[in-house]
């Protein structure tokens, strides 16, 4: 890293306190919340598939494209080093935010998706044919199919961490699964489809303990949690902007130094080198040998701009926010005749799966929709995990802090309704 | 229920949903088809019975959501005994219908209750739940076998 990332991180302020817990303030920094939507108030409860952003991302993105935008590392004018240091900024900006040890161990990519597919191959350079990569049955496909092409193409075993039927990981059966030729552990830290927080710092102790690297999918975790690197010790965690309030096309591959320094490159191309000759290259150290090409500055200015507002809510009142919505929804869910929740996990975010006796998860969320209230239905992206609970498709309510305990009636009010249609 | 529901929620759609016709397994199938719309979880299995020219029989079995579970019972109590031309025309006329594309200008099919399933066309997301059974019809009559899983996604 240069010397004028350095003096420019040194130049972030220092934490001020929080503003006060204002759901009604914070609800008007979202601009996308304040609509109607078949002639009823939005409720926006759909964010774990992607969460909304503050005026400040929309306005930094904006502001950068108006004054600052200029192609990052490359040239020497006025444009391109407020480009470079804003973008170098970012790096630093997350750094901070997930308590990494260096900026050079945040490596920006498009998204946890490309992090994973990237370790995939990078990694997987070194595997052979009988090295394993265990999983758990609670994957998103972005931390499946990755390592499936790589069983295609070298021939690795696939391991499967079971869970429970509330939805939480057998840990126990974890140090079994680590014997043998284990090469890496990849498990996510919020389950996208049950909200099962995963006690991600006692599975990176065990695979530790058995001389196993460790991945963490971070992409449901960084909405509701603060991660800490150093206290967690995994050896990578991935994550993306978009799901923690920034833009997106920006996301994040965090490794430790020392696991970086060991991987391969992945795709080649501009800024990720240090000498190319037509007789060979030298490839840059890290993170830019992970980032060929045009990199989406803009979104890793979008991404900061995401950290700087989330650092000024208060994280505690935020947390109790979020689980009162859990409690509150869990509660008048639960009082639904017919209504199964899928996932009790003791630890959860604040996200909901259910099927309801007599109506597909796909006609619910359309008439949720006609009531204004936005819900994913579907696989999720986890077919296994809809495989182990023997059910076809789920409906799910993934709240953030902007969301409401009005908006939590509403959904359970339109839960009735759609049932009245149906059943 | 909201106005613009009564379009696609139509009273004879939930009849259809909740007591689908000729909804059962058939062992002596000549055309047995599976289709799946991953999106959306819905599965269903197209069973066939041809008797020179005509079709003998049909049914289907599955599970999905009330636009596909409907729309393959109307499929089926509209096509038995139906000859196999007037299925193939029945089905390039539903495709238009359900996806809002221009029909044949000779086409004066007379839809039935089969117009009911129309008002999907206005949800581009739920169009292939409403066009998955006549998907599997039509890979049946092409005489595309049990093992050819029809897919919409």
């Amino acid at each position: 890293m240069n010397a004028a990332v350095d003096s420019r991180a040194a130049a972030i302020p220092a934490q001020s306190a929080p503003r006060p817990w204002d759901l009604d303030a914070i609800r008007r920094d979202f601009p996308i919340l304040d609509q109607q939507v078949h002639r009823a108030p939005l409720a926006y409860l759909d964010n774990a598939a992607t969460a909304q952003k503050p005026a400040a991302v929309i306005d930094a993105v904006a502001e950068f494209y108006r004054h600052d935008n200029s192609n990052v590392h490359r040239a020497v004018h006025a444009l391109a080093e407020r480009a470079t240091a804003a973008y170098e900024h970012a790096r630093e900006r997350v750094r901070g935010w997930i308590n990494a040890a260096s900026a050079d161990e945040i490596v920006f990519l498009r998204g946890t998706t490309e992090a994973i597919n990237l370790l995939a191959h990078s990694l997987g350079q070194a595997w052979s044919a009988g090295d394993r990569v265990v999983l758990t049955t609670m994957e998103h496909h972005a931390n499946i199919v990755p390592w499936q092409l790589l069983r295609e193409r070298t021939g690795i075993d696939i391991a499967v961490l079971p869970v429970t039927a509330d939805g939480e990981l057998e840990l126990d059966a974890l140090p079994a699964l680590l014997d043998g030729p284990v090469r890496l552990l990849a498990l996510t830290h919020v389950s996208n489809v049950l909200g099962t927080v995963n006690p991600v710092a006692e599975a990176v102790r065990i695979a530790h303990d058995h001389g196993v690297p460790v991945l963490v999918d971070g992409a449901q975790a960084l909405a509701h949690e603060r991660v800490d690197m150093q206290a967690l010790d995994c050896d990578f965690y991935a994550f993306s902007g978009h799901k923690m309030f920034g833009p997106t096309g920006i996301g994040v591959l965090y490794g430790k130094a020392e696991r970086l320094a060991a991987l391969p490159p992945w795709q080649g191309g501009g800024e990720m080198i240090r000498r190319v000759t037509f007789e060979r290259v030298r490839f840059a150290p890290p993170p830019q040998r992970f980032e060929a090409g045009t990199q989406d500055f803009a979104g890793a200015v979008g991404l900061a701009a995401a950290i700087d507002y989330l650092s000024t809510l208060d994280r505690d009142a935020m947390a109790r926010h979020e689980q009162a919505l859990l409690a509150h929804a869990t509660e008048r869910l639960e009082a639904i005749p017919g209504l199964r929740l899928i996932g009790r996990a003791a630890h959860k975010a604040p996200v909901l799966s259910f099927l309801v006796d007599g109506v597909h998860a796909h006609d619910m969320g359309t008439l949720l929709d006609r009531k204004g209230v936005a819900v994913r239905t579907g696989h999720h992206c986890a077919m296994p995990l809809m495989d182990f609970y023997g059910v076809p498709a789920t409906t799910r309510a993934s709240m953030a802090f902007y969301n409401t305990l009005d908006e939590i009636d509403r959904l359970a009010d339109a839960i009735d309704y759609a049932r009245g249609v149906l059943a | 229920m909201s106005d613009e529901l009564d379009d696609l929620y139509q009273e004879i759609i939930l009849d259809h949903n909740r007591h689908p016709a000729n909804f059962r397994p058939m062992p002596d199938a000549d055309r047995t088809v599976e289709a799946d719309n991953p999106l959306c979880g819905d599965q269903l299995t197209l069973y066939l019975k041809l008797d020179g020219g005509r079709i003998a029989d049909i049914a289907f079995q599955g599970s999905g959501c009330a636009i596909s579970v409907a729309s393959a019972s109307l499929l089926t109590e509209r096509l038995k005994g139906a000859s196999v031309a007037e299925a193939e025309a029945l089905f390039e006329t539903m495709h238009a219908v359900l996806t809002d594309a221009p029909r044949a200008a000779d086409d004066d099919t007379d839809l039935g209750s089969l117009a009911a399933l129309a008002g999907v066309r206005r949800y581009p997301m739920r169009v292939k739940c409403a066009t998955l059974s006549w998907h599997a019809l039509k890979a049946a009559l092409d005489g595309r076998g049990s093992e050819d899983i029809v897919s919409t996604e």
